[in-house]
Formats: C-alpha cells, structure tokens, sequence
C-alpha cells in the first residue's frame, strides 16, 4: 500500500500529479468497481467524472464532505439596446439564440457559453449571466481525497462540470472513473489523463466497445492496459484481440455470484480475500506498466 | 400569405415530411403571387437544436404560416413568439396539403409533441439522443 512509484512517474502536467483514467467503452462492465477498489488497495484518490450518475461514492462513502457548485455564462439581452439585427443568432454555432420578429430569444441548455455573440454584438446589448448546472463534492475515505462532479437533472452539458472537476484535482495518483461511451464526457476526462485502465466483459458489445476506446486512448498517445471483469474462464474473446493488437493485460476478475452479492450491498470486493489478491496483483501491474511507458 | 410546408424534397408534388426540425426541405407558397420557392433546412445537419435551427430560417423568410407533422417545444415556442401558425398534417403531398389548409381542413397545433421525435431514420420513432 505505501510506496507507491506512481508520484516520482511526472506527468505532462508536471505538478506532481499522475492521473490515470479508467474507461471502458461499453456500460456496466465495471468502471466503477475497479476504481474504486483499486484506490482502496493502491491509496490512489478517487475521482468520479461520470458526471451524469456518479455512483462511486455509494461503496466509498467518503465524509466530510465539500460542495462547490458549478456555473456556466449565458447571454442577457438589454432589450433597450437591442436593434434586433440578428448577428448573434447568426455567430452562434450551437442554435442557442434566435432572432423572432419581436426579440432575440435565448435557448440556454443549448449555450455553451462561447462568448460569441457578446463579440459580435455591436450595440452592447449582451451582458453574461451565471447559472448552476451542477455541483462538485470532496471528501474523505481515510487518507484518500474522494471527489465527484454532479451534473443537474434535466442538464445536457456535462463537460463544464467534467472540466471543473479535473482542473482541481490533488497531487498525487488520482484514478479517474470516466463515463461509459466514446463521447465528448470521456474525450474531456481523457485529455486530463496521463495513462488509461481500460474495463472490459468477455461479451460481443463489451469487445465491439473495447475496440473503440483503445482507438480512443491511442488517438491521445496515452499508455493503457486491460481489464478483464466478469471473466467466464470458457470465453477467451478479450485474450485473443488484445493479443493480437498486442495489448497488456493488466488483470483479470473473475464473475462470481459471491462478488455480486457484495457489490449489491454496496460494499467494496476487495473485501473478499481472493478479490483482494487480485487487485494487488493488478495494482503490481500499474507500477510496472505505467512509469516505463510514461517516458 | 406565405406558408411553409416541411417536405421531402424541393417541389409541391414532393411528398410532406412529418418531421420539423429534421426535413430534407421547406416548400414555401405564396397564395398572392402564387409562387413556390424552396430552402435547404439547416437544421438537418445540425448537431443539436434542429428545431430552433429550422425554426430561425422558417422567421427569416417571412413565413405566415407552417404546415407539417410533429413540432417539439423550442420550435413550437419560437413560433408562438412570432405570431406564425402551425398546422398539423400527415404524410400526403405538399400541394394537397396546402389544399387542405386553404379549405380550412388542417387541424392547428396548440401543443407541443415530444422533442427529438424526428431523430433516427423512419418518423416518429422516440430516440434518446442529442449529443
């Protein structure tokens, strides 16, 4: 648990910082559970940027905990301003804003707060305001730093609160437990990471989306490994393709109905002894893996 | 008067799309001058907002009225807002469709559908979407 190599790696920040995200491609294959029992075991924080249903801190259940909530800018029209010419509809790339016959109408789940039509507005009719689309929580799980974003009901930009999150993160190894998919949510998770744990089922969508997200992490050069979760000992699909793409494997767990039942009770794995083994062996793994390849 | 018509394609014997915000074309008709003009719909490519997209375009033209098959909200409200109406038709050609409209057949939408409903291939099908 102590001396962990991770801090002396660097990482392209340079604050002392090594982020590691944890993403899979496909949903529910164990994202969460990997993260969150390898910081117990590795003594990582944990950082939960599935922004949309963060769940980790349901098994961690850190204390203490901090708010912080998250704002983005918006448009306001000063009607008495306004000449109703239409160029800020025009700029604005995502429809957020629209000239009717009377006004300029804003749309403001669909602004994401690009400033352009402050720009190009040339009567200083648009000022910005701030709204809350989310929040972020710290808190503690014995020495390790637990944070989450949350993003409001009823929101659909997540990447404010993602961003937020990732730009305060602490020093040290922080295993970042990303959202399912290939999408924007990961992609910014993701330009925050200085290596990528990939989570994966011996299933036909598990590979179709493993597939996917080792296209992603190569696209942004990071150094990665599998893992293997609810692994049938009858199915060696996983094996097979990371063999041939030549990608190490950092563990494999194996799909137990004893496991099940733990997780159900929102408790943690590693609480059974054979689980426990298992992550200290993956655990070994990253430190292997991950400084040589950082260089 | 000018009306607006979300189609599959560019003339009145085009074939109506019951889709807003997501339609090929408008075929826009001018009963005073008996004119027919066509527009590209923007929205259709757009990554999100197609509604409001089309919706900007549909204002832009001067359009008095709008004939077509599911609008969502933003759409629905940007029109109310510019005091342009909204009639609901189904799938038939664009010509009969502003027939219908002239002999005062077509029901007004005062309601809103579902939002994304014209996302996906085929119409009306429900589609979690939007990114």
């Amino acid at each position: 648990m102590q001396g962990w190599a991770w801090e002396q790696a660097g990482d392209s920040e340079g604050e002392g910082r090594l982020n590691i995200a944890i993403l899979s491609g496909k949903g529910g294959t164990g994202k969460t559970t990997i993260s969150t029992n390898l910081s117990v075991i590795t003594g990582a924080n944990y950082i939960d940027c599935d922004v949309e249903e963060p769940n980790g801190f349901i098994f961690l259940k850190p204390s203490q905990i901090k708010r912080e909530e998250v704002k983005v800018d918006y448009p306001v029209v000063d009607s008495s301003r306004c000449t109703l010419c239409g160029e800020c509809a025009k700029v604005c790339q995502f429809n957020a804003l629209v000239k009717t016959k009377k006004d300029i109408m804003l749309f403001e789940k669909l602004c994401h707060g690009c400033h352009a039509c402050g720009i190009v507005c040339k009567q200083s009719a648009l000022t910005f305001g701030k709204r809350i689309i989310g929040t972020i929580e710290e808190g503690q799980y014995g020495n390790l730093i637990c944070k989450r974003g949350i993003l409001n009901v009823g929101e659909p930009m997540a990447v404010p609160v993602i961003r937020r999150l990732l730009k305060n993160l602490p020093t040290g190894t922080n295993l970042i437990d990303c959202a399912p998919g290939t999408s924007c949510n990961v992609v910014s998770s993701l330009q925050y990471a200085d290596g990528a744990i990939l989570v994966t089922e011996p299933s036909s969508f598990g590979l179709h989306d493993l597939k996917m997200a080792v296209q992603l992490v190569r696209s942004f050069n990071l150094p990665f490994g599998v893992v293997i979760n609810k692994h049938n000992i009858e199915d060696d699909r996983i094996q097979t393709y990371c063999e041939k793409e030549n990608i190490e494997i950092l563990g494999v767990i194996p799909y137990r109905r004893e496991a099940a039942e733990v997780y159900s009770s929102g408790k943690m794995i590693v609480e059974l002894p054979e689980y426990k083994e298992i992550f200290e062996e993956i655990a070994e793994r990253l430190r292997e893996v991950f400084p040589w390849n950082l260089q | 008067m000018k009306i607006a018509v979300s189609s599959m394609s560019k003339d009145l014997n085009s074939m109506l799309d019951v889709r807003f915000g997501r339609c090929n074309y408008f075929v826009i008709y001018d009963t005073e001058e008996g004119l027919v003009k066509t527009i590209e719909n923007k929205g259709q490519m757009s990554g999100g907002g197609a509604g409001i997209a089309a919706a900007q375009q549909i204002i832009d033209e001067d359009v008095d009225v709008v004939i077509t098959g599911n609008m969502g909200l933003n759409a629905f409200n940007l029109f109310k807002n510019s005091d342009i109406k909204v009639y609901r038709c189904g799938s038939i050609k664009v010509e009969t469709a502003v027939q219908l409209f002239k002999e005062g057949k077509l029901e007004e939408l005062t309601q809103a559908g579902p939002a994304h409903a014209g996302m996906g291939m085929g119409t009306g099908r429900r589609f979690r979407g939007g990114r």
